[in-house]
């Protein structure tokens, strides 16, 4: 390997890390194009988990919803939408897989701390020590709809039943001493005497007396994933979390001030500065030559951004229905109508739309812009162009300076999107001795490089903790 | 006594259905819950010809000490059996006494979407009062209440796998949708205790309907697929399957087969000696392989199908795929499965129509040719 880069940079043997998002509801995933396939069928699923391991990422990642999304009080039809269970989903790719972590994106609020555990933990073992738990929490009424309880939690005790709901997960997962099972055959009793501890746990959100029915993985237990951008959110992380999976990954300045955010929390919670992974969800297009990825980006925004999208993302602003306008016009002459948040449309929340549609409505006048490239020029701006060499030069400064520590990929295309990642960025990387060659290790936690599951570390044979 | 050839179906937790099973077991206790062996007794099932595999769950541990108290999951064992075999049938054991039916609605379909078409549900039932805890709910008390939560969680399920009609997807380029919401379709289900707002997130199942097995007792026969029946005589099971009202019967029968080494009835009385086999009133069989496949053959005609319960794994399923099912395979007493066929289609059980699609839109038909 060789190491062009000067030495003071502050991280030069850092190394970058990939997951792959495979997004299941969103307007990124382009589903017009004849190349475009199923959502559903396990073919894809299969195909874009086993491309993302022979570029040797360190994840498959899944997201969740418990709700198809509306608008008004309709199902949104725009978008892809329609996919399978995580856990379950990601049960199967651990039989056709070796290495690659599987991470179940898996929310706190509509399920029960023992069950996920026990699913998490099924997951884990099933691909020996790769399983990860993206940590979200759902409050909305809306989406509680589906659910025996109902939309029963409040906003501010999201994080409460969070945090409590992981000490319990973890208590469960503690349960078993190592070794506990026999490894001879005719042993006198299947597990050791006393090598299953009781969990009882009374708290305000939970009140569990129970014996957890499995071990420890090869990686102790799921690496702790965690996708929230509020302060509450990000001490949540500092104090709970492996990995933060961030939407701070398009400006250098933005991703390095999160980063260092971030670390500044986990200091305060008495932990290691580097004890945690920054992985913002990105996408990344790559052509031969900058004027090359460019078209192609312009190309994929008009696929991702249809006028019916154009004007659908313009009436979440407007708060308007202006599906009946014209996105190739200019921008609606109305007031956005600033109305709460049911959730509905996910748990984005837009500062003030009114100075959002002002700032619209100057930028278009001056650049003469559509409806629709205003969408497409001041949407939510998202991921990386440029050629292989040149992104690998980029990733490879963002991750020496500690903006990032890698990219959780989103394709644009399934399940064929991550193809020319593998093939033509990841030499590159792998040139400038930010990316591994091999994988190393066996398990998730050791792909990413971290230490010991939190409640192992304060006692030396790293059982009674916690 | 003839009729159609039995559809055969084994249930494959653990080390086998004697609590002891594990202490002739051909690996180490360390072994059962690693993927490889989670695969290789499947692989074995699969290979002898069974149309069904079968995995027992709950959220407590299976058994007290000194025997097994571990257990993965039975729908993560069964999606990663999905994707590791490529004809027989799966099916977890799901109670929905607790558990939300949305989830395992989900679940359930994407654990037939990944097997394309594979995928069964055996419903089970909570039955310790402990289980009320592991889901932070009140218990659900007595035969009849845990009745109501299953009828309303079978319910509410099977209504969810409707809530996509099969070609909810258009990807109509020519009007931006993705989806047709009038093909999508809320359930709205109201029970006494709870509601289910729906659709579900996701795709109605490759079968429509995953194939649903359970007790006819405990489960109301308009919402079974097959009944699984009990009885510890062939007359106790005639009459049980006689009366249960669902398209297929399976007769459970509880196996142990003579092997070179002992007999089963020195395989049996090795294992009672450190618990005993709990009766649960089903037929037993306790003998050569022969006479297995003679009582097999007794069956035809009174139920559709069996579900074994070997006694242990790694003992009894040798013994079945050596002598029992080529035996009835050859004389056509049973039928092995095809592949690229779903388990509805190996039962003879039609694709259901959906409870929500107005019917073939003739128009919408001949604007696709
Ligand atoms: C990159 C990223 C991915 C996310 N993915 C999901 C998801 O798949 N499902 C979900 O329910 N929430 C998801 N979330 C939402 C968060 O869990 C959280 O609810 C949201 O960010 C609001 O929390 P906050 O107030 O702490 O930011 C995601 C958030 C981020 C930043």
């Amino acid at each position: 390997m060789t190491r062009t880069d000067p030495l003071d940079v502050p991280r030069p043997d850092a190394q970058l890390h990939f997951g792959v998002f495979f997004q299941g509801v969103n307007h990124w995933t382009i589903w017009s194009d004849p190349a475009s396939g199923s959502q559903i069928a396990p073919a894809n699923f299969r195909r874009v988990a086993q491309t993302a391991e022979r570029g040797l990422f360190d994840a498959f990642f899944l997201g969740e919803g418990l709700r198809l999304r509306e608008v008004d009080g309709l199902i949104h039809e725009l978008d892809v939408a329609g996919r399978p269970d995580a856990i379950t989903q990601l049960a199967a790719l651990a039989a056709v897989t070796d290495r690659i972590g599987l991470v179940s994106t898996s929310n706190t609020t509509f399920n029960e701390p023992a069950d996920l555990a026990r699913r998490l933990s099924g997951l884990d073992l099933l691909s020996e020590g790769r399983a990860g738990w993206n940590v979200v929490t759902t409050d909305n009424a809306w989406t509680g709809a589906n659910f025996r309880r109902g939309g029963y939690l409040d906003h501010a005790d999201r994080y409460r039943r969070a945090e409590e709901f992981l000490t319990v997960a973890r208590a469960l997962w503690d349960g078993w001493a190592d070794g506990a099972v026999s490894g001879a055959v005719g042993a006198p009793a299947w597990a050791a005497p006393g090598a299953v501890d009781r969990v009882r746990h009374r708290g305000t959100q939970f009140d569990v007396d129970l014996a957890p029915t499995l071990p420890r993985s090869g990686q102790g237990h799921p690496v702790i994933f965690q996708a929230g951008d509020s302060g509450e959110g990000r001490d949540f992380a500092a104090r709970n979390a492996d990995v933060v999976f961030s939407a701070h990954g398009n400006d250098f300045d933005d991703a390095l001030a999160f980063a260092e955010d971030l670390r500044r929390r986990l200091l305060a919670v008495g932990r290691p500065e580097d004890d945690l992974r920054i992985l913002p969800g990105t996408e990344i297009i790559i052509g031969a030559t900058e004027a090359e990825a460019l078209e192609k980006k312009r190309w994929i925004r008009l696929q991702q951004v249809t006028p019916a999208t154009a004007l659908g993302v313009a009436g979440l602003l407007w708060g308007l229905d202006l599906s009946d306008r014209d996105a190739d016009g200019p921008l609606p002459k109305e007031d956005p109508v600033v109305a709460e948040n049911d959730g509905s449309f996910g748990a984005r929340r837009v500062a003030d739309p009114r100075v959002v549609v002002a700032e619209w409505r100057e930028k278009a006048e001056a650049n003469g812009w559509s409806l629709r490239e205003t969408v497409i020029a001041l949407g939510p701006q998202r991921g990386h162009v440029g050629t292989p060499a040149g992104l690998a030069d980029r990733f490879a400064h963002w991750v020496r300076h500690g903006a990032v520590d890698g990219f959780n990929v989103t394709p644009y295309l399934i399940p064929d999107g991550l193809d020319d990642i593998v093939d033509l960025l990841v030499p590159e990387l792998q040139e400038r001795g930010v990316y591994p060659t091999e994988y190393t290790g066996r398990t998730l936690r050791e792909h990413l490089g971290l230490r010991e599951p939190l409640t192992h570390r304060s006692t030396t044979d790293g059982r009674q903790a916690g | 006594m003839s009729g159609p050839a039995l559809r055969l179906a084994v249930e494959l937790d653990g080390d086998g259905a004697h609590p002891a099973a594990w202490r002739r077991a051909a690996h180490s206790p360390d072994h059962l819950l690693t993927p490889r062996r989670v695969a290789r007794v499947a692989a074995a099932a699969e290979n002898s010809g069974f149309t069904l595999i079968t995995l027992e769950d709950g959220a407590l541990p299976p058994g007290g000490t000194p025997d097994v108290v571990g257990r993965i999951g039975a729908v993560e064992r069964a999606a990663f059996l999905a994707a590791s075999t490529s004809v027989v049938g799966i099916a977890p054991v799901v109670p929905v006494t607790y558990a939300e039916p949305f989830h395992v609605s989900s679940q359930l379909a994407s654990l037939d979407h990944i097997s394309v078409g594979r995928g069964g549900w055996v419903v089970g039932e909570e039955e310790r009062p402990e289980a009320a805890r592991v889901w932070g709910r009140p218990h659900v008390d007595g035969e009849a209440a845990r009745a109501r939560e299953s009828r309303d969680g079978v319910e509410v399920v099977r209504a969810l796998w409707d809530s996509w009609e099969d070609d909810a997807v258009i990807r109509s380029v020519a009007t931006s949708r993705y989806l047709d919401r009038d093909r999508l379709h809320y359930v709205d289900f109201t029970g006494d205790a709870y509601a289910v707002k729906g659709p579900a997130i996701v795709p109605r199942p490759p079968q429509g309907q995953l194939v649903v097995l359970g007790r006819p007792d405990r489960v109301p026969a308009g919402q079974l697929d097959v009944a699984l029946v009990e009885g510890r005589d062939l007359a106790a099971v005639a009459e049980a399957a006689a009366g249960a009202g669902t398209p297929r019967t399976f007769a459970e029968i509880e196996v142990a087969l003579d092997t070179a080494h002992a007999t089963a009835e020195e395989r049996v009385a090795d294992l009672e000696q450190h618990a005993p086999w709990t009766d649960r009133g089903r037929l037993r069989h306790i003998g050569s392989a022969s006479g297995l496949a003679v009582l097999l053959g007794r069956l035809r005609g009174v139920v559709d199908g069996v579900r074994l319960h070997p006694l242990v794994l790694d003992e009894d399923l040798p013994e079945l795929s050596r002598l029992v099912l080529p035996h009835l395979f050859e004389r056509r007493l049973a039928v092995r499965p095809l592949p690229g066929a779903s388990l509805r289609t190996h039962l003879g059980l039609e694709r259901p129509a959906n409870r929500y699609a107005a019917g073939p839109d003739i128009e919408a038909l001949q604007e696709t040719r």
